[in-house]
């Protein structure tokens, strides 16, 4: 498998658009060809060599190709953007949009992201083993169609909307998130590992979310069915005791989902 | 010299001149069509072969939602519309972003691109008129009008119970100046009154709310003051009970209420020298069809209510009618009816906006999205179609999409496809839910319009409907020199080829206004001047003294000062008064 390192060499003062980092794009070009790749920093476009060093050349097809981005890059955006197949790892934090609507291949990061990572993601797995902000795997602004498939793994926190209008795939939190987690989910699963402040799968109307620390103020909507023991979805499994809720009926259309809470953390409810 | 052009050997398309097809060379000069140009005037007269290609007047859209204020509720709640449908800006045009709401600048490009140079906004709330004005102005390519919403205004309802048409008149006519609009919308009559108080009429004889009038007062007494103040356009009419199973009934029945008011309309124009007469003779004008024809009694038994009503039209001639198809994918539903707007949030629970616009009228917008997997959705792109293929006489229908709330106006060229093609429509009833073959009657119709018929529906009708035909809709002798040439073979088209209609239809080999070349090929090339049509009523002078001094003392029910109601001509781009004389 080919690997193409860029290790970041620019001034990045203004945040840089870098939808062209992508295994899809660099398949098939040499070192050179992938520094003079175009990209935008605020209303001017430059040359990708003057923000990154580049090694090595891309593989012969998307799946043959590995990104390396040797450093911290929090104010570089949309890395990932739309890939379909290879491999990209950042080995510092980075900046908003990661992995938008991503259909395939894979994304580490090893320190944290920004907002947005995932938004609207179709396939792949996009996994941050740091911390994130908001709107993970999430629908765009104003959208009620976020993640439709793949998988995106935060081992540390999350902030608001995590997974809003998620129809499909799987989102695994470490950590804690703040509100509106799974706002209008309407398929898929998101397991939060820690705990969640309030309106926590609000207006879902399909999916399985599953909370394993405390919910602050949990969502008027929803009625208990039962207590379920440790919990399986495939591979992922949530060890524990678990109430066991439908939802959100608070919306005309009486939605169909499912909430599971921590019976141990959530001895109130 | 500007605005002189000739457009060679191209088969021309001019129903209204009764042209049918034949290879003609148009003469435009200085902005209107002449018979011929003299050899010296051809030497500096831009001059455009169109061999093999079809020419027609440019295209009228006599309903669409594309400025005021419910556009920009459904722009600024829509971000998600814009973001990835949006254009460049180019030295002479402005960049614009919004699929289905598009910006102002973005859907006068994309409508000219289609041919298309003359469009009416087809609500405007009295107390949003300077802003849909302010819209207007800045929508480019294209010369518009805007119909007035006054189907539940307290004065003229309180006037229709009182039975005193002629005050009611002088304040329609009063109306039309003080806003610069062009023609009487009537929205669900006597019910969105009654949505200010959380209510709907759902009978024509039903009373609303404190003023006691019902949609049968409202609607025969507005299609009378029409015809006696002589207004261009015949009243233009969103039936009650809209988008409810089983309205095909209160639409057909509305529909018979102006049947013995005779048309008059009273325009002291120029007439182009059409072979065909060009004034209107319908006393009502029924409005996106395909939203007031559903047929059942629920969403289970739902069915197409279409028959129903095409039916009467084809044997009645008061009335004529657009469609409002349906061509699936997105679309952003919003009109003045706020009832029927709440109604499909309770269905869908997508995000929606409502709007009370004070003393006289509301409105509501929801985003909305029709899939082909969808029964319902399915059966209504049926009915879209039907609406225009089971009305005999193309000269009594009109091509719409209701823009934005059926599909956004760009996806004509599709519905054009659909009309002229059998093929395509067969291979979309492959794709979409079987209740579209179940329900509706369309899979068996094997009526494919031609080319002239696509004509008529799409400008000539238009423009004789709402009155414009005396310049627009034509390429008859000193009409405007509005001109769409569409890269379509007329001998050699194959209607089973109908992706290649759907091609020539979406972006004009040229569009020309006033005798300018504005778009080729989709491409801007020039931003012309544009004019800015409304009705400028004669009455009697003391009629509008009386009226205005009840208006006065109303006008403490408003939020604004009396004198700060009228919208200025300078909201205006070309302020176009059409003179319409009450008494002659």
């Amino acid at each position: 498998m080919a690997e193409v390192i860029l290790k970041p060499i620019g001034n990045f003062d203004l945040t840089v658009e870098a939808e062209a980092i992508t295994p899809d794009n660099f398949a098939g070009k040499t070192a050179v060809e992938i520094g003079e790749i175009l990209i935008w920093q605020a209303p001017a476009q430059a040359k990708l060599s003057e923000f990154f060093s580049v090694e090595g050349n891309g593989g012969s097809s998307a799946e043959d190709t590995t990104i390396t981005i040797d450093g911290d890059v929090p104010r570089v955006k949309r890395i990932g953007q739309e890939m379909t197949a290879g491999k990209i790892i950042i080995k510092g934090s980075t900046g908003m949009h990661v992995g938008n609507t991503m259909a395939g291949g894979e994304i580490i990061v090893e320190g944290n992201a920004e907002s947005w990572p995932g938004m609207e993601m179709k396939g792949g797995l996009l996994h941050i083993k740091g911390d994130t902000l908001d709107h993970v795997g999430c629908a765009y602004r104003g959208s009620w169609h976020g993640m439709t498939g793949g998988r995106i793994v935060i081992d540390g926190n999350a902030k608001n909307q995590v997974g809003g209008g998620i129809s499909g795939g799987e989102i695994i939190i470490g950590g804690n998130v703040d509100n509106f987690c799974g706002i209008r989910m309407n398929g898929g699963l998101i397991v939060v590992k820690g705990n969640a402040v309030r309106t926590t799968a609000a207006e879902m109307t399909g999916g399985v979310m599953v909370v394993g620390g405390r919910i602050e103020k949990f969502s008027p909507g929803f009625e208990m069915e039962a207590v379920e023991c440790d919990l399986k979805f495939d591979d992922i499994e949530c060890a524990g005791e678990f109430m066991k809720f439908t939802g959100d009926y608070a919306i005309p259309q009486k939605g169909k989902g499912t909430l599971y809470v921590s019976y141990e953390n959530n001895e109130c409810l | 010299m500007a605005g002189t052009i000739a457009i060679k050997n191209g088969y021309v398309y001019d129903p209204l001149n009764e042209v049918d097809g034949e290879v003609m060379d148009i003469f435009i000069k200085n902005g209107k069509v002449v018979t011929e140009l003299s050899a010296a005037e051809m030497k500096d007269a831009k001059e455009i072969d169109a061999k093999g290609k079809t020419v027609m007047p440019g295209g009228v859209d006599s309903h669409s939602h594309v400025a005021g204020a419910k556009v920009n509720t459904g722009r600024m709640m829509r971000p998600e519309d814009h973001y990835k449908y949006y254009q460049k800006k180019t030295p002479i045009a402005h960049s614009g972003c919004g699929y289905t709401v598009p910006s102002v600048y973005l859907g006068g490009y994309e409508y000219s691109k289609m041919g298309y140079t003359t469009v009416f906004e087809a609500a405007v709330p009295p107390m949003e008129a300077r802003h849909t004005h302010e819209e207007m102005r800045s929508i480019p390519m294209l010369d518009m009008a805007g119909y007035l919403v006054l189907g539940n205004n307290w004065f003229l309802m309180r006037y229709l119970k009182e039975g005193d048409i002629d005050k009611a008149a002088a304040y329609v006519s009063w109306m039309m100046k003080t806003h610069k609009t062009y023609g009487i919308k009537c929205v669900n009559p006597a019910g969105v009154e009654n949505w200010g108080w959380g209510e709907n009429v759902s009978a024509l004889d039903e009373a609303n709310i404190h003023f006691e009038v019902t949609p049968e007062d409202i609607i025969k007494g507005l299609a009378e003051i029409n015809e006696q103040l002589g207004i261009p356009m015949p009243m233009h009419l969103h039936a009650n009970n809209l988008g409810h199973p089983g309205c095909w009934e209160i639409t057909r029945d509305s529909l018979k209420i102006p049947k013995s008011i005779k048309a008059k309309p009273n325009t002291d124009v120029e007439w182009a020298e059409t072979k065909m007469k060009a004034q209107r003779h319908q006393s009502v004008y029924l409005t996106h069809c395909q939203f007031n024809a559903f047929g059942g009694t629920s969403w289970r038994d739902f069915e197409s209510g279409v028959k129903g009503i095409t039916d009467y039209v084809n044997s009645n001639d008061h009335v004529v009618m657009d469609s409002g198809c349906v061509p699936f994918g997105d679309a952003t539903v919003m009109t003045g009816d706020g009832p029927a707007i709440h109604d499909l949030y309770q269905l869908t629970g997508n995000k929606w906006s409502n709007t009370d616009v004070e003393c006289e009228c509301g409105s509501g917008v929801l985003p909305f999205t029709y899939l082909k997997s969808n029964p319902i959705h399915s059966v209504q792109w049926a009915m879209g179609l039907e609406t225009l293929l089971y009305v005999k006489d193309a000269w009594k229908s009109i091509m719409t999409t209701d823009s934005p709330n059926g599909g956004p106006f760009t996806k004509y060229p599709q519905i054009i496809a659909w009309l002229m093609s059998n093929k395509a429509r067969q291979d979309t009833f492959e794709e979409c839910h079987k209740w579209a073959s179940d329900r509706s009657g369309l899979a068996s119709e094997t009526r494919e319009m031609s080319l002239s018929e696509i004509a008529i529906v799409t400008r000539a009708n238009a423009a004789r409907t709402t009155g414009l035909a005396h310049s627009k809709g034509t390429l008859a002798v000193g009409a405007d020199g509005d001109v769409a040439v569409y890269d379509i073979d007329a001998k050699k088209i194959d209607v089973n080829d109908y992706e290649s209609i759907i091609r020539g239809f979406q972006n004009a080999s040229y569009t020309i206004k006033g005798g300018e070349v504005i778009t080729q090929d989709g491409e801007i090339l020039a931003i012309p001047e544009k004019n800015t049509f409304y009705s400028d009523i004669a009455i009697k002078a003391d009629s509008e003294k009386e009226m205005l001094k009840d208006v006065k003392s109303w006008f403490k029910y408003y939020t604004i000062g009396f004198n700060n109601y009228p919208t200025p001509d300078k909201y205006l781009a070309n302020p176009t008064p059409i003179k319409v004389n009450a008494e002659r």
